[in-house]
C-alpha cells in the first residue's frame, strides 16, 4: 500500500515540516501519536491526555495492575462523567433524572458489562419518562441514549448495545394499536426483558461452547475477557481437563489477572509473554479471545495483538474461538487496521523513551473473519459470516 | 474422567453461504448444541429456552412479510421469522419467509397448515424415508434440495433454503409425497386452483434439472405405494382420519386413486411447465436457432468463426442490420416506436451501462403501457403481459439482456398480473405508470445516493482510489467525495476497445480531481500505490460473485494480491438469485472486430486480411465473474454487507419489489 512506498517517506517528511491544513491525525492514525506529547514522554510516559475513555472503563473494569497511570485514569473518569451530567440532565417536571447517574451507578457493580448497564439505564429512562405521547417518549429516549454514547465514543459495545436497546423496544407491533399507557408498560417490559436477556448472554456463551472444549486440550487465551473467563469456569466446573496459556496482555496485564483468577479455580495456567505466542503454538489446541467488538463483516475488534494471534493460530490451522455476546454486534465495517476510531492507551515502558521516539498507542486491532473460526453468542454458535445475516435482519 | 472427547457429537454451528448441503442433518435446534450425553451437568431449564436473546427482535420490516406470516402461521406467533427457540414441530411447516414452501402456502393457507398439524409425528417418519428413498434414487435432486426436507429443523430449511432457488419446484412433490394418503387428494387440487390464480415466482430450470425431479417423482411414487402399505400400518397416527382407505384399502381402490392421482400430476405438470421459462436459448443449437431466426424481427448474420467454448453464445457481425432494420420500420406495426427506437439504441450502442439501459427500457415500457388500449375481447393483464413480452424478446434480439434487466422485467410483469380486477383500464394504466416511477426513483436514484453516503465514509483524505473502467455510481461517489472536500487521488485503469475510462477520466479531470490514467496491462504495477479499489458491476449473484465488465476480475485480484480492499458498489436491484461459477455459462459477445482494429492506426493493421481465416478465431468477451473472495465489501442501498450476505439481501427483499 501507498505508505510503504518510498514516496509517501518523502511526503510524511514534507508534511512533518509543513503543518497540515487539514486534520489528518484521526483519519491516518499513522500520524498519530500528537506530537505534543513527546516533550513530556520523559517525565511522564502516560500523559492522561492520550488515554481514551474506552480504555478507562477497561482500567477500572478489570482492576488492572497498578501503574501510576491508573490513579490518573481513574481521576479521569472521575471527571469526564461529570461535566457530561451536566449537560444532559433530563430534567422532567421538577424531579431531575439523569441517564448518566443512572448508567453510572448501574456501572458500578463489577460483573455487569458497560453495554447492559448502558441498557439498564435506558429501561429506567422509559420507567420515570413523564411524555404522554409515543413520539414523546421516543425522543427522549433517542436523546438519552445519545448522551450516554456521548460519553465514550470510543466504546463499541456501549454504541451497539444503545442501538440495539432501541431497535428492541421500540420495535414492536403492539405500540400501533394500544392506548400510550399500555404501550407504555408494554415497552418497559420489554426493555426489562431485554437487560435480563443481556445478563445471562455470559451464561449462555459459557454454556454452548462447553462443547467445543474437550479433555485434554490447551486453550490459548489473550487479554482478560469476561466471557471468556465464564467459559473457563463453566468447564472447570464441570470437571473438564484443560490446560490455559495466557497471555500477559500488555499494556495493562489484563493476562496476569486472569491466570490469577484461574489459578482460583486449580486450573493450570502457564502465562507467555505476548510474543511467545508463535512459539508456544503448536501446543496449543484452540484460541479463546472475548472481543469489544463484532462488526459486520464478522470480524472483530478486540485488544491489541487478537490479529496477531489470530494471524498465527490461522497459519498453524488452529481454530480462533470468539466469545461475545449479542449485544456487542456494531454495524461497523472495517476495511483494514486504520479505519476505525483510533482508541489509545498508555503504555508504560518502565523506561524514559526519547522524546524523539514515538509510540503506538493504539488500543485494539481489527481481525478480519477469515482467521476466526466460530463465535460464540447467546444466539448460538456462529459463523463469521452469518453476523451480517443478524444485522441485517436487525437493523433494516 | 472417562467422558474424554465424549462430545464427538460435532456441535452445530449456524452457516450461512456456501458449504455442502449433504452435511449431516443438523439438529433440531443450534440452542441445543449442549449435548445432554455429555459430562456436564443436564441444563434442562437452560436460559436458552425460555428467553428470547437480546437480538431477537420482531422485526416488523416490512408490511409485506407481516402479512404473509400472519397468513401462514397457524398459531399466533407475533413473527415466526424471528423465533430462534426449538420450534415444536407443528407449525416447523410454515417458518419464516424463507420457508421453501411458501409461495404455495401462501396463497392458501387454511389447508397446508392442518394437514401438517393432524399429520404429526406420522408425517415426519414418512416424510423422512421418503427422503431417503429419493436421495438414493436421483443423487442429484437429492443433494441440491435436501436441505428442504428436513423439517425436523427450523434452521436447517434455513440454511438449505439459501442454496435452492427453485422453491415452488420443491414444494409441490413435498405436497405430494404427504399425498400417499388419499386425503390430501382434494388439497393438492385446491394447491393448483389457487397456484394457478397467484402465479408464484417464475423460476428457471434447466432441462436436466427437470428431468431429474420428473425421476424424483416417478420414484416418489412408486415409495408411496409401498408406503401407503408399509408406514399406514406401522404408525397409527395418521390413520386416525382415513382408517378405511388406509389399513384395508383394497387393491381396486388404491388404484383409482393412484389413477386419479396420475390426471392431478399431469395437470400440475403442465402447470409447472407453465411457470417455468423455458431455458436460455443455446445457441449452438441449430434447429432451435432456425427456429428463432424466423421469429426474429432484427435480421442478424453471424459471426463466422466463434470460439468454441463459447458457441453457446449468440455472436453477430456488428453494423450491417441498422439500415434494414429502419427500412422495415414501417412494416413492424405491433413494435412501438419508443421500444423500437430504444432497441435500436441498444444495437447501435448508444445506450450503455446498466442503469441506463434499464431506465430507457422502462421509461419505453412507459409510453407503451401510455399508448396502449385493450383490444377487444381480451383482458389487460394478459394482453399487456404477452405484449411485453414480445417487446422484451425484440430488446433481447439487439443485445442480450442484463439481468438487472431481467430483474426489473419480472417487477413489471408482477405489477401487471398484481392489478386488482376492479381497476378501469385507465386506473391501470396510470398505476402501472406510477408504479414505473416509482421503480426507477426508489431502486436506482435513491438507491445511488444511499450508496454514494455510504461510500464516502470509507474514503479518506490522503486515500489513492482505484477505479476500473467507466461506472457511473462510482463516478457520482468520486465526485461526491471531492464535493466534500476530501483530499485523494484517483487511478483510473481502462482497457481496449471500448476504452470507456477515458470519458470518465474527462469529466473528472474537469471537475478537478488530480487523477492518473493507465491501461489494465500496468495495474500490477500501479496497485502498490492503492489504498482502495471502487468497481460497479452489472450484477452481484448470490454466491457473491461479481458479475462486471471484463476486466474486473483481473483488477479485484491484483488488489487482494496486494492487500488492497475492493469495495463493489451496487445497487440491490441488481442482485440475483442465480449461482455463477465461471464467466463462460452467461456472457455476451461483443464485436470481434473490435480486438482486431485499432481505429486511427493504420500502421497497425497486421490482422485485416486475417479475420476470415478459419484457424482463427477471435473473442471479445463482455463481462466475467469475480470470485467472492476478492471481493471485501459490497455497497448497497441497504449498506454496507460483506460478499457472504448478498442472499440475505435476496431472500429478504427479493420479493419486496413485487409489493412496492
Amino acid at each position: 500500500m501507498w505508505w510503504r512506498s518510498p514516496s509517501f517517506i518523502l511526503d510524511k517528511q514534507q508534511s512533518d515540516t509543513v503543518p497540515h491544513q487539514r486534520n489528518p491525525p484521526d483519519t491516518l492514525p499513522l500520524h498519530s501519536p500528537p506530537p505534543f506529547s513527546m516533550a513530556d514522554t520523559l517525565q511522564n510516559p502516560n500523559p492522561e491526555n492520550n488515554i481514551s475513555a474506552y480504555y478507562q472503563t477497561r482500567a477500572a473494569h478489570h482492576a488492572v495492575v497498578t501503574g501510576d497511570w491508573l490513579a490518573q485514569a481513574q481521576a479521569a473518569i472521575g471527571r469526564d462523567p461529570d461535566d457530561s451530567t451536566d449537560t444532559t440532565v433530563a430534567t422532567v417536571a421538577g424531579k431531575p433524572f439523569s441517564v448518566i447517574d443512572e448508567f453510572n451507578s448501574w456501572r458500578k457493580q463489577p460483573e455487569l458489562a458497560e453495554a447492559v448497564a448502558a441498557i439498564r439505564a435506558l429501561a429506567a429512562v422509559i420507567r420515570n419518562c413523564q411524555a404522554t405521547t409515543m413520539m414523546e417518549l421516543e425522543i427522549e429516549l433517542k436523546k438519552a441514549s445519545d448522551s450516554l454514547k456521548s460519553g465514550d465514543t470510543t466504546s463499541i459495545s456501549l454504541t451497539a448495545g444503545c442501538d440495539l436497546f432501541m431497535r428492541y423496544v421500540t420495535r414492536t407491533s403492539a405500540l400501533e394499536y394500544e392506548d400510550f399507557d399500555s404501550a407504555k408498560s408494554r415497552l418497559i417490559e420489554r426493555a426489562e426483558k431485554f437487560g435480563e436477556i443481556s445478563c445471562k448472554a455470559r451464561r449462555i456463551i459459557a454454556m454452548l461452547s462447553q462443547d467445543f472444549i474437550f479433555d485434554g486440550c490447551t486453550i490459548l487465551v489473550h487479554g482478560f475477557s469476561r466471557v471468556v473467563f465464564e467459559v473457563l469456569k463453566t468447564a472447570a466446573q464441570s470437571k473438564k481437563l484443560f490446560r490455559v496459556f495466557c497471555t500477559e496482555g500488555r499494556p495493562d496485564r489484563s493476562g496476569l489477572r486472569l491466570s490469577n483468577e484461574l489459578a482460583k479455580l486449580d486450573v493450570p495456567v502457564k502465562l507467555l509473554i505476548d510474543s511467545a505466542v508463535a512459539y508456544t503454538m503448536d501446543e496449543v489446541d484452540m484460541v479463546f479471545v472475548g472481543a469489544d467488538g463484532v462488526v459486520e463483516s464478522g470480524g472483530i475488534i478486540n485488544m491489541m495483538g487478537t490479529f496477531q494471534i489470530a494471524l498465527v493460530a490461522h497459519s498453524m490451522n488452529k481454530p480462533v474461538y470468539v466469545a461475545a455476546e449479542s449485544y456487542k454486534f456494531a454495524r461497523l465495517y472495517p476495511l483494514d487496521q486504520k479505519d476505525m476510531v483510533p482508541a489509545l492507551c498508555p503504555i508504560d515502558f518502565g523506561v524514559p523513551i526519547p522524546s524523539k521516539v514515538e509510540v503506538e498507542t493504539s488500543a485494539r486491532d481489527y481481525t478480519p473473519p477469515q482467521y476466526l473460526t466460530l463465535l460464540f453468542t447467546d444466539l448460538g454458535v456462529l459463523t463469521p459470516s452469518v453476523v451480517s445475516d443478524e444485522l441485517i435482519q436487525l437493523y433494516l | 474422567m472417562d467422558a474424554r472427547r465424549a462430545t464427538t457429537t460435532v456441535p452445530r454451528v449456524r452457516q450461512v453461504g456456501f458449504f455442502t448441503p449433504n452435511a449431516p442433518p443438523a439438529q433440531p435446534s443450534r440452542t441445543h448444541s449442549f449435548p445432554l450425553d455429555s459430562s456436564s451437568p443436564p441444563l434442562s431449564n437452560s436460559p436458552v429456552n425460555n428467553s428470547l436473546s437480546p437480538v431477537m427482535i420482531p422485526p416488523s420490516r416490512h408490511l409485506s412479510d407481516n402479512l404473509v406470516h400472519r397468513a401462514t402461521s397457524p398459531l399466533p406467533v407475533p413473527e415466526p421469522s424471528a423465533f430462534r427457540r426449538p420450534i415444536r414441530s407443528h407449525y416447523v411447516a410454515v417458518v419464516g419467509s424463507y420457508n421453501p414452501t411458501e409461495s404455495l402456502l401462501g396463497s392458501s393457507p387454511p389447508l397446508a397448515s392442518p394437514s401438517s398439524r393432524v399429520i404429526g409425528d406420522g408425517e415426519f417418519s414418512e416424510e423422512s424415508s421418503a427422503g431417503w428413498f429419493r436421495r438414493s434414487n436421483s443423487a442429484k435432486f437429492a443433494s441440491s434440495f435436501s436441505g428442504a426436507f428436513d423439517l425436523t429443523s427450523v434452521k436447517s430449511s434455513e440454511t438449505g433454503g439459501f442454496h435452492q432457488v427453485k422453491k415452488p419446484v420443491v414444494a409441490q412433490p413435498k405436497e405430494e409425497k404427504s399425498g400417499a394418503a388419499a386425503f390430501v387428494e382434494p388439497q393438492i387440487n385446491k394447491v393448483l386452483s389457487s397456484s394457478s390464480s397467484t402465479k408464484p415466482l417464475k423460476e428457471k430450470t434447466t432441462k436436466a434439472e427437470r428431468r431429474a425431479l420428473q425421476e424424483a417423482q416417478r420414484a416418489a411414487k412408486a415409495a408411496a405405494k409401498d408406503m401407503t402399505v408399509s408406514v399406514g400400518v406401522s404408525t397409527s397416527k395418521p390413520v386416525k382420519h382415513q382408517p378405511a382407505q388406509r389399513k384395508d384399502a383394497p387393491p381396486p381402490a388404491s388404484s383409482i386413486a393412484v389413477s386419479d392421482r396420475k390426471g392431478v400430476e399431469r395437470s400440475m405438470e403442465k402447470e409447472r411447465r407453465k411457470d417455468i421459462p423455458a431455458p436460455r436459448m443455446q445457441f449452438d443449437d441449430k434447429s432451435r436457432v432456425e427456429k428463432a431466426k424466423k421469429r426474429a424481427v432484427v435480421n442478424q448474420s453471424e459471426a463466422r468463426n466463434r470460439v468454441e467454448l463459447f458457441r453457446h453464445l449468440p455472436q453477430y457481425e456488428h453494423g450491417t442490420q441498422l439500415p434494414d432494420l429502419e427500412s422495415k420500420f414501417f412494416q413492424l406495426d405491433p413494435m412501438h416506436p419508443a421500444v423500437y427506437k430504444v432497441g435500436l439504441q441498444y444495437l447501435a450502442g448508444d445506450i450503455s451501462g446498466g442503469n441506463a439501459r434499464c431506465i430507457a427500457m422502462l421509461q419505453a415500457f412507459q409510453e407503451v403501457i401510455k399508448d396502449y388500449s385493450t383490444p377487444p375481447e381480451k383482458s389487460l393483464t394478459r394482453d399487456l403481459t404477452a405484449k411485453i413480452s414480445s417487446f422484451v424478446s425484440f430488446f433481447t434480439e439487439c443485445r442480450p439482456l442484463s439481468m438487472s434487466m431481467g430483474n426489473t422485467i419480472r417487477f413489471l410483469k408482477s405489477r401487471i398480473a398484481k392489478l386488482p380486477l376492479t381497476f378501469s383500464e385507465s386506473e391501470a394504466k396510470a398505476s402501472l405508470c406510477a408504479d414505473i416511477d416509482r421503480f426507477i426513483n426508489e431502486k436506482i436514484v435513491l438507491a445511488d445516493n444511499v450508496i454514494i453516503r455510504h461510500a464516502v465514509t470509507k474514503i479518506m483524505d490522503g486515500d489513492v482510489l482505484l477505479t476500473y473502467g467507466s461506472s457511473c455510481v462510482v463516478e457520482m461517489i468520486l465526485l461526491y467525495a471531492h464535493e466534500l472536500g476530501k483530499q485523494f487521488r484517483v487511478v483510473i485503469v481502462d482497457s481496449r476497445p471500448k476504452l470507456k475510462g477515458q470519458a470518465l477520466l474527462r469529466r473528472l479531470v474537469g471537475k478537478g480531481l488530480s487523477c492518473t490514467y493507465t491501461h489494465i496491462n500496468a495495474v500490477s504495477y500501479i496497485m502498490h500505490e492503492v489504498t482502495r479499489v471502487f468497481l460497479g458491476s452489472s450484477s452481484v449473484l448470490s454466491n457473491g460473485t461479481v458479475y462486471s465488465r471484463v476486466g474486473t476480475a483481473c483488477v479485484a485480484m491484483v488488489a487482494h494480491a496486494f492487500h488492497v480492499p475492493v469495495l463493489i458498489c451496487c445497487e440491490a436491484y441488481k442482485f440475483h438469485e442465480r449461482v455463477l461459477l465461471d464467466s463462460i455459462c452467461s456472457n455476451e459477445l461483443g464485436d470481434p472486430d473490435a480486438l482486431s482494429k485499432v481505429p486511427g492506426r493504420m500502421d497497425i493493421n497486421y490482422l485485416d486480411d486475417l479475420t476470415n481465416k478459419d484457424n482463427m478465431q477471435l473473442l471479445n468477451l463482455m463481462y466475467d465473474a469475480t470470485p467472492s473472495e476478492y471481493v471485501s465489501m459490497i455497497i448497497t442501498d441497504y449498506g454496507m454487507i460483506p460478499p457472504t450476505s448478498v442472499p440475505v439481501i435476496v431472500r429478504e427483499y427479493g420479493r419486496e419489489y413485487l409489493w412496492i
